[in-house]
């Protein structure tokens, strides 16, 4: 997949950039959680009251705190509450509905830690007097839980009052008796016991505390909504770039191999084969685009999001970290395990499907000789077999996989079972609060969801991986032909004298030369007849002149220089080439007739379909030249390809043609006229006719007899037939065997 | 139903020519499958929804009970699965009414046991709720695959009882695109979306009806952001549709012009057309592009939208849930788990909104195979057939017409009789249609009017079975299959002893070959049957005709890439074969067809002309005209 970075490091800054926004992104999902929290923690559970500190107190209050604090606390006390102005009276006011018009102390700096317990403990200790003031019975109840036997005072009894009378040791030790009992609570319940305190002394200054609550929820709801939307538009954003990155690539990455391919040789066509090619532009490429997506969406992401938050369920709650582990370790094990076991039944299940359908392919295509012999039944076994194979191995799997869901989902509810019990231990213990619980709870998903992803990706990219790979490795192939750094130029006028020097030609990773030692030279305006049995290499031999391969040994010159000297384009301008397999493209007749040479007068064109013996073809189609012809020329009979193919060569006017065994589909008085009418038209052209007919080629200049991949014979056909072995034997088979058809 | 195809299934049916990349493993269902972002699209839809689905739940029905018993496990394993927020909120509130307790002072302290009873029963609920949809999985898949194994064997025995005409307008890879894509479709229906369906389903009601039981009020709070979901996804899919169309287009424009260059890099590399080439390319790849990254990411967008309308229904939910708190209507708990509810809320509906179009597509795949299933089969044998041992070989035609469409008759009358022994050549330019008589004499395809005869009787009197096996065929196209080179000459006989395969395979002059072989006779051949030559292959179908011993003997002589030796081999080979039998020689060698003792002369699938070489050179038509082109052609290599 690396190998591939070169073609994509354009994209390198929107990629960090998603990264970016991915790390963002994670930051607000798991900030949502907390926000649950508070949501739950203050809004609903302290009723909106965010600290057990209040912000403002009454003067009474104030004085009373100082109480129930020595005198170092006091002097602290000073320090954070002051006498609060009339502006932050009319903040406060603004802040607080209700709040009543009176003279306030306002939180002017938080206290340290101890200075916050302590304080803490004072305004418990205010609020307590208090209410055993207002209820004694009431009191003396609460004293009793907390171990103080305190004497049921009558009602109306100023306690405060007595309190500041009583002589300073021996309120010392009423406090200090206060402060030990309260010690013994525990921060966190002294915590939420002071929120109490603190909501009384709200609500004693005139404030709606329902009001307070509701302010409280439609703000943090507010800041939810905000980040939800900031998160919906990070996705949309890192969509936005995961598309255009994931298509760009596809895009660039389709063209480089496009371009590519098309300075291949057929050399490295044959070596990854035409099929292979098309699959590695098409599919390969559609498959990497998908994975660039996820990989941008999911691979980058859920890490993060991971690790994200594994941090904040930690900070959360540390001592549930465990949880969190055991999680993973078993998420992990239950995708391994099925995996292990499925994975390598998916590529038994691809064969298998291959197998069923090559049996249905044979079935399809010998239906003639399956009925022939009465043999359906053997045929119906056969199926029925591969069938059965294909269905207990689909149904193994099948029910392997099942298992997945009901087994995520079940884990999933086991982990929220188990936070929910170890949590309400802690929650109980005081050392955590509900929503703390559940905010942790919502993290152990997060990262549920992340491993998940990650896991998937593990069966996404090997995959990729193999299309990188498959992908990369076609780019990094050099075509074996290239032109030359300083290229010739022909002089003009170009002759078309073909001189073949000891050329011998071997296939990339052959053990043999395909072609030994050949060397003759053809004249200009000669047609040249070649001929030889099926693998003597006779097409390979033409396939030299337009440099499809390049000679192992020897040289092709033309006009005295060599081929390899002059670039490709010049080279494959001068000649016409009609291939062994007529190929046409999509498009119409003219397209097809104009792909050798797109400014071709429709003088030409017509011309050119006259020698090929082609006008047939358009007196057929009512549309002529614009008759649209399918992709491979499929909507023509075989002799017609053939014969547009050869047109399409003609339309060049090149002083070089090549046919390549190019008139196999014409009957012979179509072949026999469309010889005379090369003879008459072409007379200036260098002739290359490859044939296995003698009598196509028997009026050839001269004939090139091939035999093993060896020139055996060269000559006219009256020459030959005295000389050559071999070409009389083929010629003689030739009369006695030659079909009529 | 399906309506009644008077001309076998192939006159109505636009032939639709798949290109090669649709073929069995193609990506017809799209890069995300079933279930992705963009089955929201609209897919492809069946011509007869209800009828199809009718056909559908017909091969169903042997699973009824089972079948039902899945859906009942799906509805209560998805019930099981939906209590569990509730209780799980009950577990909540109860911890958080002790500690407040704790802190008024009311209560001593949380109460354990009560919760761990409440958290057992949830983990208890869940279990049993994993159970039955594993179970529900189980039996599906069971279903599923049986569905998809009968299907499967239903479509290849179908293979072999229809009309070979039927293949005429069908290309094979279709009848595999049915084989392959289509029953895998239903497959993946069973097996994964018919649970997913009840599930979302009973998610949906059950959802609702535990919001509804908590709070109405906060149920319809959740509830308001449906019809925005809803506005928010046809909004989407209004607009991404047209870029998905546009890059689903563009990729076949690209592909294909890839595919077609790729195809032809010879002709590209020759007329110097790489640049230009590549010029149709980028234009087409920047189209793709430009929709491909649209589309990408609108249908990127829409989960990214969902999620904050989803978050919307839940801050509503939330505060209206606090105000009922505040009120003492609710509990935290109850608040806890109707949060809970809210979020599996979207999923199901989603899956809901979905299921249409699964059901669609299922339907198109499921047409498909079933229009295949319905097609009409081969007119069955006579009830009292003719019977026929070995037939002496005597061959009549009787005014024969035939034509593959009605439309189009390409024999028009024709009569002639062959006597036991006879050879008979037929002879015409390429593609005339010379297959088309062998076609006949074999009963692939019935004559329109007039008869065929073997021996007296119509050929249409005998049981296919019993006139095929007269005849011996060896075509040019030589069909073998996957199996040992045993296996295939035994094909044309099955109950042959090795030794009988061999002195066959002797006759064929094939024994010699396959010796050399490694394996020899126990050498399995490939499945492109690639690992012997052309030529091998041909003597290899001689050796199964010579084992079959019919009378009626069908050859075609054409041998193509074969060399010299070989093809003497392979013409010594029939000519012994001939011998004793009579013989129908689509021939392409002089020599046979002036041995033959009758010629067929064929053009435009008629045939033209009949008779001995010398009466038809006398009569100086067609045949004459063909065979004097021909033969001062030939004196003239002579000179």
């Amino acid at each position: 997949m690396l190998r591939l970075f070169p073609y994509i490091r354009r994209y390198t800054f929107l990629i960090a950039l998603a990264i970016l926004l991915l790390f963002l992104q994670a930051n607000v999902d798991l900030a949502l959680p907390d926000y649950l929290s508070k949501i739950v923690n203050i809004g609903i559970q302290q009723g909106g009251v965010a600290t057990s500190i209040p912000e403002f107190l009454s003067e009474q209050t104030y004085r009373r705190l100082g109480l129930f604090l020595n005198p170092q606390e006091q002097a602290a006390l000073e320090q954070v509450y002051a006498p609060a102005s009339a502006e932050q009276i009319a903040d406060l006011q603004q802040r607080y509905a209700g709040l009543n018009e009176q003279p306030l102390y306002v939180l002017a700096q938080l206290p340290s830690p101890e200075m916050r317990s302590a304080l803490s403990r004072a305004l418990l200790s205010v609020s307590f007097l208090q209410r055993a003031q207002e209820n004694p019975n009431l009191a003396a109840q609460l004293a009793k839980q907390m171990g103080a036997n305190l004497p049921t005072l009558p009602p109306g009894t100023d306690l405060f009052a007595a309190l500041e009378k009583l002589p300073p040791n021996m309120r010392e030790g009423l406090v200090n008796g206060f402060r030990q009992r309260f010690e013994s609570l525990g921060e966190n319940m002294l915590e939420q016991m002071s929120l109490a305190a603190v909501k009384a002394e709200y609500q004693a200054l005139g404030v709606d505390l329902n009001r307070l609550q509701r302010n409280y929820l439609f703000r943090t709801g507010g800041i939810m909504l905000l980040l939800t939307l900031f998160s919906a538009l990070l996705t949309i954003t890192v969509g936005l770039i995961s598309a255009r990155v994931a298509a760009g690539a596809a895009r660039d990455l389709r063209d480089a191999l496009f371009v590519r391919v098309s300075e291949f040789s057929m050399a490295e066509m044959e070596r990854f084969s035409t099929a292979s090619l098309i699959t590695r532009a098409t599919n390969d490429v559609s498959q990497l685009q998908m994975v660039t997506m996820l990989i941008i969406r999911l691979v980058f992401y859920a890490p993060i999001l991971a690790i994200g938050g594994m941090i904040r369920a930690l900070s959360t709650a540390p001592s549930m970290g465990w949880i969190i582990g055991l999680m993973i370790v078993v998420l992990m094990s239950i995708i391994l395990g099925v995996f292990s076991i499925t994975l390598p039944r998916f590529k038994l299940i691809q064969t298998l499907i291959d197998n069923l359908n090559r049996i249905m392919r044979e079935n399809l295509s010998g239906m003639m000789v399956v009925r022939a012999f009465n043999r359906q039944d053997f045929e119906r076994r056969r199926f029925d077999h591969a069938n059965r194979e294909l269905t207990q191995v689909n149904l193994f799997v099948n029910r392997v996989m099942v298992i997945m869901m009901p087994l995520m989902m079940f884990l999933m509810s086991a982990v929220t079972v188990l936070v929910l019990w170890v949590g309400a231990h802690r929650v109980a213990e005081l050392r955590m609060q509900v929503g703390d619980m559940m905010a942790f709870m919502q993290y152990t998903m997060q990262i549920f969801f992340a491993f998940m992803f990650m896991s998937m990706m593990f069966i996404v990219l090997p995959r990729a991986s193999v299309s990188g790979e498959r992908i990369a490795e076609v780019l990094e192939t050099q075509p074996s032909i290239q032109d030359p750094p300083s290229p010739l130029e022909w002089p003009e006028p170009f002759r078309g004298e073909i001189e073949f020097r000891n050329v011998s030609f071997r296939y990339p990773g052959a053990e043999e030369d395909m072609l030994h030692n050949i060397s003759f030279v053809a004249k200009p305006g000669q047609m040249i007849g070649i001929i030889g049995t099926t693998g003597s290499g006779k097409s390979t031999l033409v396939r030299l002149i337009p440099r499809f391969y390049d000679v192992t040994d020897g040289a092709i010159l033309i006009d005295g220089i060599d081929i390899r000297q002059v670039r490709q384009s010049d080279l494959r301008m001068r000649i016409g080439y009609v291939p062994q397999k007529s190929n046409l493209f999509s498009g119409t007749i003219e397209s097809n007739l104009r792909f050798g040479d797109e400014t071709a007068a429709e003088e030409v064109l017509l011309r050119a379909l006259e020698i090929a013996q082609g006008r047939e073809i358009l007196t057929s189609r009512p549309e002529g030249l614009a008759a649209p012809i399918a992709q491979g020329g499929t909507n023509v009979s075989g002799g017609q390809r053939q014969r547009l193919a050869i047109a399409r060569a003609l339309v060049r006017q090149a002083p070089i043609y090549i046919f390549d065994d190019s008139f196999s589909a014409l009957d012979y008085k179509t072949d026999l006229a469309l010889r005379r009418a090369l003879k008459k038209y072409l007379a200036n052209s260098t002739i290359f006719i490859v044939s296995q007919r003698v009598a196509t080629i028997k009026d050839a200049d001269c004939i090139l007899v091939l035999d093993e991949g060896r020139l055996i014979g060269l000559g006219t056909h009256q020459e030959l037939m005295q000389t050559c072995d071999v070409y009389r034997d083929i010629a003689f088979s030739q009369l006695n065997q030659e079909a009529l058809a | 139903m399906s309506e009644n195809r008077s001309f076998g299934g192939n006159g109505d049916r636009p032939a639709t020519p798949r290109r090669p990349m649709d073929g069995p493993g193609g990506m017809r269902r799209g890069p995300f499958g079933h279930g992705g972002p963009m089955a929201m699209m609209k897919g492809e839809s069946a011509r007869d929804f209800k009828g199809t689905m009718r056909k559908l739940l017909a091969y169903l029905g042997a699973y009824r009970w089972v079948l039902s018993l899945a859906i009942l496990l799906a509805a209560a394993s998805t019930a099981f699965q939906i209590f569990g927020p509730k209780i799980l909120g009950n577990a909540t509130t109860r911890l958080f009414e002790d500690l407040m307790g704790q802190i008024a002072g009311t209560r001593s302290g949380v109460d354990f046991a009560a919760i761990g009873r409440i958290l057992l029963t949830a983990l208890g609920l869940y279990i049993l709720s994993g159970l039955l949809a594993y179970i529900q999985g189980w039996i599906m898949t069971g279903i599923a695959v049986d569905i998809t194994y009968r299907l499967r064997r239903d479509i290849a025995e179908k293979v072999h009882r229809m009309p070979l005409r039927y293949f005429d307008g069908t290309s094979h890879g279709e009848v595999l695109s049915r084989l392959t894509n289509d029953v895998d479709t239903v497959n993946q229906t069973l097996s994964q979306s018919l649970g997913q369906i009840v599930s979302s389903i009973v998610s949906v009601i059950g959802v609702l009806a535990m919001m509804l039981s908590i709070s109405w009020q906060m149920t319809l709070v959740a509830l308001l952001i449906i019809p925005l979901t809803l506005g928010l996804v046809r909004f989407i899919v209004t607009r991404s549709q047209r870029y998905f169309r546009e890059q689903q287009d563009y990729l076949g424009h690209v592909n294909g012009h890839i595919e077609e260059m790729f195809g032809g890099q010879v002709e590209v590399k020759a007329f110097n057309a790489e640049a230009r080439s590549i010029r149709t390319f980028r234009n087409l790849n920047t189209v793709l592009y430009n929709s491909a990254w649209k589309s990408q990411f609108l249908s990127g967008i829409m989960m990214p939208m969902m999620n904050f309308i989803g978050n919307l229904g839940y801050v509503g939910v939330v505060i209206s849930g606090a105000y009922l708190a505040m009120l003492n209507r609710i509990t935290v708990g109850d608040i806890q788990a109707f949060i809970q509810y809210v979020r599996s809320f979207n999923q199901p509906l989603m899956q809901m909104a979905n299921i249409s179009n699964v059901l669609q597509q299922t339907a198109a795949a499921a047409e498909r195979v079933f229009e295949f299933l319905e097609e009409a089969e081969e007119i069955p044998d006579p009830e009292r057939p003719a019977i026929i041992e070995r037939a002496r070989g005597h061959v009549e035609f009787r005014n024969v017409r035939f034509g593959y469409t009605p439309e189009k008759i390409v024999i028009r009358n024709f009569s002639a009789e062959i006597q036991p022994g006879q050879r008979v050549a037929i002879v015409g330019p390429t593609g005339a249609g010379k297959t088309t008589l062998v076609k006949l004499l074999m009963r692939f395809y019935d004559v329109n009017n007039g008869a065929i005869l073997v021996d007296g009787q119509d050929i249409r009197n005998f049981r296919r079975a019993d006139l095929r096996h007269q005849f011996g065929m060896v075509l040019q196209d030589t069909w073998l299959f996957n199996g040992t080179i045993m296996e295939n000459i035994r094909y044309g006989h099955p109950e042959a002893t090795d030794e009988e395969v061999i002195a066959a395979a002797r006759a064929a002059h094939a024994d010699h070959f396959i010796r050399s072989l490694p394996g020899g006779y126990q050498m399995v051949l490939n499945e492109e049957t690639s690992n012997i030559s052309a030529g091998q292959k041909q003597l290899l179908t001689i050796a199964r005709a010579f084992l079959a011993d019919p009378p009626i003997l069908i050859l075609d002589e054409a041998t193509s890439s074969v060399d010299t030796h070989t093809e003497l081999l392979i013409q010594e080979a029939m000519r012994r074969l001939m011998q004793g039998r009579t013989s129908f020689v689509i021939a392409h060698r002089l020599s046979t067809i002036r041995d033959a003792d009758w010629i067929l002369v064929i053009n435009e699938g008629d045939i033209v002309e009949q008779g001995t070489h010398e009466s038809l050179l006398a009569k100086g038509g067609f045949y004459a005209e063909l065979y004097n082109s021909q033969f001062a052609q030939l004196e003239a290599i002579e000179a």
